[in-house]
């Protein structure tokens, strides 16, 4: 099986269930690299191409232009040639035979919901059920979308949390400091605030500085750590990213440092843009992304260094190989206790990029944990 | 998923969200508190749609019944708007606006530049346009390109419940002249907005839809048969990139001539009669600065050079549809 690879109907954002197959780019008996353009597809908000997952000769178009199909139905096979056609249609009617819709967004399937901590509004989205909680962290700027990819798939047999972080998403605006004690504070006033006493914390980039914030604090709380491209580790910083996205307030502005977070530029789609858009256009984010800038990133320099931190729980640490916002090296000289992968081909945001891999390995430490 | 709202009450929400945050806004109109038979005053309509219904019982001092004197009232918001305040008039049908053109064009566009910059006019006037509600000639007319054509005003014609309340809150706290247009078909369109406040800044058009074949340049309720008329044309394999203008002025010229100089095919879809209107005027832009692009003349879809019929099948015609947008982008893919 592992030389079959089904393309499927990929989900951007928290509401497409369906796509419409617009064009293929590649047609059967095509050798296909990984990465390389397979398809379009359109929701009803964006059309976006749908890239190869994986190397190989493109064996089967399963879908045609034109076809209305829920996410996650399979679009066509892609496998090396060695693999007998019986073997392909073997696997196609074995995915049709098993494959159920998930359910549209809009209708029965989990909302954020909003929760009071410390007097201020706090956004989040919990999926799946467990006593086993993993909480995810986003980075500067981002918000609980940022692990669209991630959180459905880590809820196997355990509850995942997903916050805004406060100055961020829909979270309240108001930052008192911006440095990570406050961000901290949010964190375990929100644990507090649905009962938890103990999480696996992921955490990305600002948001892994304040996972190590939490787990220099309160290490009882903290029942794994995963740092994803993490803040905290080193000094250096691409702090004319952060000033840059604090500021910008056009489109054009925008795109050009967004591109910055990823390896591969497809992903800085019109849908990506517009959504960080309009977050920076809500009242208050301006002030908050600027305050949390002086708060952290004075001088150009990440002011909090946690190194110390990272051996007080279990630790990992997941960095792309071509991080353009924080230096991967910044893993290198940690305890050998603490592994560290590095994801080849994924910039500042593995966990969108290689989605699978991360989610792969945050499942399998977790587990290792529990 | 975010909370959705409809376009008329993201209107509501923007008023009041700057009602609160800033006592000098002001709401002025007609039936906005009072009615008919009621001793005294009390929220009854909320203006003539119910737009504003609401904020006269929140803010009893702020919100101000005025007579059916569009030239009255309209004069006394511009002169609140010079003298510090910040006051948003509706004025029920951007049809009757001709009896205050005075008030609007040679007053108030006039005062920044006549007082050497001194004078600012932060008035918004709210108003209804456009065709399909069957309320004949004197009450459905999409007048967006006269205001357009006088320097010193500013014209929002918001597409979406988002944009509705964003540049409903850039109207409001922009230091010129606004004519904000709300088109009457649009008001119980539900749509994602954000429960904070948030402006969206003039001058920035909102592409709906990436397409690599053709530009269809569109604003206020056109942008949704555009986009119909695109989803259907993709099937048929033209892809085709959809413009909502959003403001008409400042205009977002960058962004009509980039996609432009990706497609070099045209479609300008715009409500309003053909001659001398925003058409024209984008028609012009990429004649002007994009030719060397084109691979095709520039479709026009437009209503006809009549007033709006009353007759409903009569009305149904005079306005564009998607089947019309269709054939126009069929119309330049084919050209050779």
């Amino acid at each position: 099986m592992s030389d079959i690879h089904p393309v499927t109907v990929p989900k951007w954002g928290l509401s497409m269930d369906r796509g419409v197959v617009a064009a293929w780019h590649r047609q059967p008996g095509d050798r296909v690299r990984k990465g390389e353009d397979l398809l379009d597809v359109e929701s009803d908000k964006i059309a976006n191409v749908v890239e190869c997952p994986a190397a190989g000769i493109l064996r089967r178009h399963v879908a045609a232009v034109g076809d209305v199909l829920p996410v996650g139905a399979l679009l066509g096979v892609i496998a090396d040639s060695d693999v007998p056609d019986a073997k392909i249609d073997a696997l196609v009617a074995e995915f049709q035979a098993n494959f159920v819709p998930i359910e549209a967004a809009a209708g029965g399937g989990p909302q954020p919901q909003v929760i009071q901590v410390g007097g201020k509004r706090v956004r989040y989205l919990a999926i799946g059920e467990g006593d086993d909680a993993l909480l995810l962290l986003h980075g500067f700027g981002g918000d609980l979308n940022n692990w669209l990819f991630n959180q459905e798939p880590l809820a196997q047999g355990r509850t995942v949390y997903a916050v805004d972080l406060p100055g961020h998403g829909e979270s309240d605006k108001r930052l008192e400091t911006g440095d990570l004690d406050e961000y901290a504070a949010c964190v375990t006033g929100f644990m507090d605030a649905v009962g938890l006493r103990a999480a696996h914390l992921v955490g990305h980039s600002m948001g892994a500085a304040v996972a190590l914030r939490i787990a220099a604090g309160a290490p009882g709380r903290v029942r794994s750590l995963t740092l994803v491209c993490p803040a905290g580790l080193g000094a250096e910083i691409n702090i004319d990213y952060l000033r840059g996205f604090a500021a910008a307030n056009s489109r054009n502005l925008l795109k050009p440092l967004l591109a910055q977070l990823f390896a591969n530029q497809e992903l800085v789609n019109r849908q990506l843009v517009d959504d960080v858009l309009k977050y920076k256009r809500l009242e208050g984010v301006t002030e908050a992304l600027d305050r949390t800038i002086a708060a952290q990133f004075e001088g150009g320099r990440q002011r909090s260094l946690l190194r110390d931190a990272v051996g007080l729980c279990p630790a990992q640490v997941i960095w792309g190989a071509e991080d353009r916002i924080i230096p991967p090296q910044q893993a290198e000289g940690l305890p050998a206790s603490v592994p560290v992968h590095r994801i080849a081909g994924a910039g500042h945001m593995p966990h969108m990029e290689a989605a699978a891999e991360v989610n792969q390995l945050i499942a399998s430490f977790v587990a290792g944990v529990a | 998923m975010a909370r959705q709202i409809s376009y008329q009450q993201a209107i509501n929400e923007a008023l009041r969200q700057e009602m609160e945050r800033d006592p000098t806004v002001l709401v002025m109109g007609e039936d906005n508190a009072g009615g008919e038979g009621a001793p005294g005053e009390r929220d009854a309509w909320g203006g003539v749609l119910g737009v504003t219904k609401g904020l006269y019982p929140q803010f009893p001092d702020r919100v101000l019944d005025t007579p059916i004197s569009e030239s009255g009232f309209i004069g006394a918001a511009i002169g609140a708007a010079a003298a510090g305040m910040r006051p948003v008039a509706e004025l029920m049908f951007i049809d009757f606006m001709g009896v205050c053109f005075d008030q609007i064009f040679n007053q108030a566009a006039k005062f920044k530049y006549m007082f050497g910059g001194k004078a600012q006019t932060p008035v918004v006037i709210r108003t209804m346009v456009g065709a399909g509600l069957r309320a004949a000639g004197q009450h459905s007319q999409m007048l967006v390109n006269i205001f357009t054509h006088i320097p010193g005003l500013k014209v929002v014609c918001p597409a979406t419940p988002y944009d509705a309340k964003g540049l409903l809150i850039q109207s409001i706290r922009d230091n010129d002249p606004v004519i904000f247009c709300e088109h009457k078909m649009l008001y119980g369109l539900l749509g994602d907005v954000p429960e904070e406040s948030y402006a969206i800044p003039f001058g920035e058009a909102n592409v709906v839809r990436d397409g690599k074949d053709v530009t269809i340049v569109t604003f206020g309720r056109m942008v949704h048969l555009s986009h119909e008329a695109a989803v259907t044309l993709a099937k048929a394999g033209i892809q085709c990139e959809v413009i909502d203008l959003r403001t008409t002025s400042p205009l977002d010229e960058d962004t009509v001539l980039e996609s432009v100089g990706k497609t070099g095919r045209v479609v300008v879809v715009d409500e309003s009669n053909p001659r001398c209107s925003i058409a024209t005027d984008i028609s012009s832009l990429i004649a002007q600065k994009a030719f060397g692009h084109l691979k095709a003349p520039i479709e026009m879809v437009t209503a006809p050079h009549t007033p709006v019929p009353f007759a409903d099948s009569l009305e149904d015609l005079y306005i564009p549809s998607p089947a019309k947008i269709q054939a126009a982008v069929q119309r330049v893919v084919d050209y050779r």
